[in-house]
């Protein structure tokens, strides 16, 4: 089984349980980066809307303290690392191959590894709620409150191991990528002639490559602290509590980019191809894209300005993180200059990409506000900063997601979604985000703290506090009706969408949809950035392959390694060296079958 | 201008529940000049943001009504870009980058190294979940209840007795963290008397949301007094009535587990002088108990010893199953600490 196996003949490739399971075709990966990660999003979506209904008014008692902290910990945890990011890598998986003219990703198995170790990450990391331990300290998880002394429970073992666990899945999965995407390209498909997805999702996978490892050493001092009594983090020993928050945001505003990278760079081919006109400045998105993963390196403590690092870090931050707003503006003029003079189709898709470039911005001005520091002192740890953050990662990242999945369903599964359920989802969305978050600016401004369980009457914010709530349950509404739109899809009747149901001008809209299993069955020669705007951009792909494809079969290895890997994580979790040592057999012989596995591109 | 977002703010939800506030902890209120400068920072970058908001949020929405699709237009032209338009609005936003960033610094190093000689010296130290507040000039500790004098600077010294905490004081300073290991300082001078409130702004465990407290702010005469008071001992045991006698000898009584013991925490001079808790001196003059959650009456301070936990989860004093009769008699002896 483990062989390879040449299918090239056939369009959809083996079928079965088994197929899926050792597959390591980038798009069944992708569908199953996408089904998984958007459980996880229903997941925090849930953990949100009972955070939202304890703060429905003032003194509730609907979950305890202890809870709540839980549901904030893992919202936050949750929507980052299980639902946004793999939401993204499940485009990665999808589009970029088709997008640059590839048969796959440059480490097919090494993929479906990634996948794996994110799945069984996913699980590990909420199995922590079965034994009423998830974590409690914060996804920021600040030193020392995360010490054994402060927090003697397994809830921070759960969150920093599980951490460690999703680290290696999205590094794994970044080197596939960049390795995919500098080698693979089809002939003439030169850098900047690659769509701007596939160029934003290249500067994201920089930026998982470089900030990772960050949070690995920080987590392994953490780990290191907590089962060994070693004392990174104890000031009485020397140690520095500011250490954390530097390795931590060091990481964090990187990642912030990842989350919302990939979604600039998904509306950058929604609004052209639904304006109908080339995107307007196409090297400047790029360049401010590549600008704005450049800078987000060198601005991390802004996130600590009351932390008092003194006037000169104070100062270095402030400007540093003002200089963001210039290539965030460029971009979202140059959006808006996309639209102009274009004959703009209202879809799903492109309502939800307004509704970024829309709500982005909310998110980018009040992002300037916590820039300038002594501002900021009056901003930060209040709700003020929840509200900018959801709407960049709502607003923002989130609708660019919403408006992608509309975008591509047809190219994935061959099927239109429903547009006018599609529309319902969008309004209830559009609006119950607003109603959600745009009283969290006034919430925070007069004077709520965030991460509290609960609020005194005297604050007088209860029925701002009431209209966020019903804003989330707007959502949660929203969120149903999408969930009906995909089942009414997926049952529907076949449909014949044809190679291009939106006239878009990129490669991956050259072949059927959904795509053959050897996406092309001749690599295309692409002369022009809009290859299909463009006469003779690029060259023929017939639809049967001249000659038979040569198309790698699965492997289970992947999957076996993926087990032990995690099995060792099992194994310190639960302080059982016989697990972690089955474990650490099972990851050695996997990775030495995989490696001796015959397995041809 | 300043109560511009607080009207609008009430404006907009008051058709919610009815009309809301006052907001004791709106930073749109500042009374001292360090939180008007933090407040007038904002303001500014607010309605500079207000124009950006209305460029980008009207110039979509008038983009989306003139170039709808129309049945049988032609094909829009394939304009591809324009470069002096690009430098145009990368210019743009880098000159309002400089307009914000010029008062920014130069508010950043108004505050930067600012402790003056004559300010009040007073170090607040954040716990699991209260304040404790030393007056180290004036041999004063106290707990949730910070007394200021008007007109004169004070110089906070921020520390932490376990997890990072947050000192937020909204009407009167910005919040600044306080970290075991670092001496952090905030500097300003209270310009209004009356009773602020504030509150632990950075996570610091189970009962974070209960982290509160109150600050008062005296004429200066008046502060004095406050403090005169605050520094004379307990009444000797013999001024005590029989009811508080026996508070002070539940008080001072020996439990199983020693930790159990009132002594084992809190410090009464004269009586005991315990660190863990807070300092009982003149615990009968304070506003608020409990981390500054609910106000110090004899029925609050019943409740508080029959069961901690229940009115601050995780609270680090345990139920330590006091009779009724002790609960009445401490009480009571707590109360006469004025």
């Amino acid at each position: 089984m483990a062989n390879s196996h040449d299918s090239g003949h056939t369009q959809e490739g083996p079928t079965g349980l088994w197929s899926w399971i050792t597959t390591t075709d980038h798009k069944r990966i992708g569908i199953m980066y996408g089904a998984t990660a958007f459980f996880f999003l229903l997941v925090g979506g849930l953990e949100a809307l009972l955070i939202r209904t304890q703060l429905a008014k003032a003194n509730n008692t609907f979950v305890d303290a202890d809870t709540f902290n839980q549901l904030f910990t893992m919202h936050g945890t949750t929507m980052v690392f299980l639902a946004l990011m793999p939401m993204s890598a499940a485009f990665f998986n999808f589009i970029i191959p088709l997008q640059i003219g590839a048969r796959d990703v440059a480490f097919p198995r090494l993929n479906a590894f990634s996948y794996w170790v994110f799945l069984l990450g996913g699980i590990f990391i909420n199995a922590s709620f079965l034994i009423g331990a998830a974590p409690d300290a914060g996804w920021f998880g600040y030193a020392n409150l995360t010490s054994t002394q402060f927090s003697p429970g397994l809830n921070v073992d759960f969150w920093g191991m599980g951490l460690q666990i999703l680290g290696i899945a999205s590094l794994a999965a970044a080197f596939n990528f960049i390795a995919t995407i500098i080698n693979m390209r089809a002939p003439g498909m030169k850098l900047m002639r690659m769509p701007v997805f596939t160029w934003m999702s290249f500067v994201t996978q920089i930026l998982v490559v470089t900030a990772f490892p960050v949070i690995t050493v920080a987590l392994v001092f953490l780990m290191f602290d907590r089962m060994f009594g070693t004392t990174f983090y104890s000031p009485a020993a020397g140690g520095d509590l500011l250490l954390w928050q530097h390795l931590f945001w060091l990481f964090g505003h990187p990642e912030v980019y990842i989350l919302i990278l990939p979604t600039m760079g998904m509306v950058s081919e929604v609004l052209p191809t639904f304006s109908r006109k080339p995107l307007f400045g196409y090297a400047v998105v790029v360049y401010s894209g590549a600008l704005i993963g450049g800078i987000g390196w060198a601005v991390w403590s802004h996130h600590m300005f009351a932390s008092g690092m003194g006037a000169i870090a104070d100062t270095y931050f402030a400007v540093a993180t003002m200089l963001i707003a210039i290539p965030t503006g460029v971009k979202i003029f140059n959006w808006m200059a996309t639209m102009w003079g274009g004959q703009i189709r209202f879809t799903t898709s492109m309502l939800f990409a307004i509704a970024f470039i829309m709500m982005f911005t909310i998110g980018g001005i009040s992002g300037v506000m916590h820039a300038s520091a002594p501002s900021d002192l009056q901003q930060t740890d209040t709700y003020f900063i929840v509200a900018h953050f959801h709407y960049v990662l709502f607003g923002g990242a989130m609708m660019g997601i919403f408006s992608a999945m509309y975008y591509w369903w047809p190219k994935v599964f061959g099927k239109l979604m429903s547009e006018g359920l599609g529309k319902v989802h969008f309004w209830i969305t559009f609006v119950g985000l607003n109603l959600t978050f745009f009283p969290m600016h006034f919430i925070g401004m007069l004077g709520m703290p965030r991460r509290v369980y609960t609020y005194g009457p005297e604050l007088g914010l209860e029925s701002m506090n009431y209209a966020a709530t019903l804003g989330s349950f707007l959502i949660g509404i929203g969120t149903l009706v999408m969930v009906f739109n995909i089942l009414k899809t997926w049952k529907g009747p076949k449909q014949d969408v044809g190679k291009n149901p939106w006239g878009a001008a990129t490669l991956e809209w050259a072949i059927s949809s959904p795509p053959p299993v050897y996406n092309f069955s001749v690599i295309p020669e692409v002369r022009s950035r809009l290859p299909l705007w463009t006469e003779d951009g690029m060259s023929e792909v017939p639809d049967v392959p001249p000659e038979p494809v040569h198309v790698p079969g699965g492997s289970y290895w992947p999957l076996v390694t993926s087990f032990g890997l995690v099995g060792i994580f099992v194994g310190a979790i639960a302080k059982s060296v016989p697990i972690a040592a089955i474990a650490a057999v099972v990851l050695v012989v996997g990775i030495f079958k995989w490696g001796y596995e015959p397995f041809e591109m | 201008m300043k109560p511009f977002l607080t009207l609008a703010a009430a404006l907009l939800f008051v058709g919610v529940t009815g009309c809301e506030g006052p907001f004791p902890q709106s930073t749109f209120e500042p009374t001292t000049s360090f939180a008007e400068d933090l407040d007038s920072l904002f303001m500014m970058i607010f309605w500079i943001g207000m124009g950006v908001f209305v460029l980008v949020e009207f110039g979509v929405i008038y983009i989306m009504i003139r170039f709808r699709a129309r049945e049988g237009a032609e094909d829009p032209k394939p304009v591809h870009g324009n470069t002096m338009m690009e430098i145009a609005w990368t210019i743009a936003p880098a000159i309002i980058i400089v307009f914000i960033t010029i008062p920014t610094v130069q508010v950043i190093w108004k505050d930067a190294n600012n402790n003056p000689p004559d300010a009040l010296q007073v170090q607040a130290i954040g716990h699991q979940w209260w304040w404790e507040f030393r007056y180290p000039e004036l041999g004063i500790v106290t707990a949730n209840d910070l007394h200021l004098p008007q007109g004169r600077p004070v110089s906070i010294q921020l520390n932490s007795a376990d997890v990072i905490h947050s000192f937020w004081l909204p009407r009167l300073a910005g919040k600044r963290d306080m970290v075991l290991g670092r001496n952090n300082r905030l500097v300003f001078t209270p310009d209004s008397t009356g009773e602020f409130q504030g509150q632990c702004a950075e996570f610091c465990g189970t009962s974070h949301a209960n982290m509160r407290f109150k600050a008062f702010v005296h004429e200066a005469a008046d502060f004095d007094e406050w403090a005169e008071h605050f520094t004379a001992a307990p009444a000797p045991q013999e001024e005590l009535t029989e009811l508080e006698q026996a508070g002070l000898a539940a008080f001072r009584e020996i439990r199983s587990p020693a930790s159990n013991s009132c002594i084992a925490c809190h410090a009464v001079q004269g009586v005991s002088a315990g660190i863990l808790g807070p300092n009982l001196n003149h615990v009968g003059d304070r506003s608020m108990i409990a981390g500054g959650l609910i106000e110090n009456t004899d029925e609050n301070l019943a409740s508080w010893l029959r069961d901690p936990v229940a009115i601050k989860p995780g609270s680090l004093m345990p139920n330590i199953g006091l009779s009724e009769d002790e609960i009445t008699a401490l009480v009571a002896y707590l109360r006469s600490l004025r």
